[in-house]
């Protein structure tokens, strides 16, 4: 794991709480869209926070994309839920809201899953794809034969 | 019988979502490691590697059908049930998925994590 790749996670868990954010912000300002109402939706699409949000969410999924080229998919959805955290941290802080004990106790287990995954390796997947990344792995485990045998319990 | 409703609703929402996580996953891993492709070929080879990949458009199309089935299903639901058990549900359903069809080596840390998230995302997103 690199710098820049932790700062990739990073991007994943930052994007993803702040566009759900803008864009819930700005829907709330637009008001309802209805199948029958579908003009509403082009309206919305012109509100600043909806905007930026969008684009905010699409910054998510490059990071989360880049993420997956690198790690596994049950090491990346961890930093994704992070996020929760991070939302409820600003409601608490920036916005001086009540944070209930049963969200501070998600909090506290959200934390504890990510601090879980974070201790083991990025990357144990292999024998998929079209052998492209092969000669990429080269900070992965050792090879399949010595897994399988280690991964007899 | 709304309780069927929302329920199915909430799996359906968890099916497409696991569906297009594994397949944006497996996606990203037929790419390649994109931090030495853009080091060895830059952008434009890692958007093409993108764009010329199937599983990525039909991972692209199960996340819609899974964003509109949850518009569907939150109007069937309880806001305060359905975003959290689907959110939460996803976690479960993508560690059982990574491990079945990515052949991810998903070990007893991974379980416990998540169980921990899933159970956290579901205090915290109602």
């Amino acid at each position: 794991m690199t710098f820049r790749k932790y700062l990739v996670l990073a991007g994943v868990t930052v994007f993803a709480a702040a566009g759900d954010t803008l864009l819930s912000h700005g829907m709330k300002q637009a008001g309802s869209i209805s199948l029958h109402h579908l003009q509403g939706l082009v309206l919305a699409l012109l509100n600043p926070w909806v905007a930026v949000g969008i684009l905010l969410l699409l910054a998510f999924f490059a990071s989360y994309m880049n993420a997956l080229s690198w790690a596994d998919l049950t090491y990346v959805l961890p930093a994704t839920s992070l996020g929760y955290v991070l939302l409820a941290l600003v409601a608490k802080f920036a916005l001086h809201e009540q944070v209930s004990p049963m969200r501070w106790l998600g909090i506290a287990l959200i934390s504890g899953g990510v601090g879980f995954v974070a201790g083991g390796p990025a990357l144990t997947a292999h024998g998929h794809g079209d052998g492209t990344k092969s000669s990429l792995v080269a900070e992965s485990e050792p090879d399949v034969s010595t897994v399988s045998q280690g991964a007899e319990r | 019988m709304k309780h069927l409703y929302t329920w199915s609703g909430i799996l359906i929402v968890v099916f497409f979502s696991v569906v297009g996580d594994i397949l944006i996953a497996r996606a990203m891993k037929q790419v390649g490691d994109v931090h030495a492709l853009l080091r060895r070929s830059g952008i434009w080879t890692v958007v093409g590697r993108v764009l010329s990949n199937s599983n990525f458009f039909l991972g692209v199309a199960a996340m819609a059908v899974a964003f509109f089935s949850l518009l569907f299903a939150l109007s069937w639901g309880d806001v305060s049930l359905v975003a959290p058990a689907a959110a939460s549900l996803t976690f479960i359903g993508n560690a059982f998925a990574a491990k079945i069809f990515l052949h991810e080596k998903v070990d007893r840390r991974r379980w416990i994590a998540a169980m921990l998230v899933a159970a956290g995302v579901a205090l915290l997103a109602g």
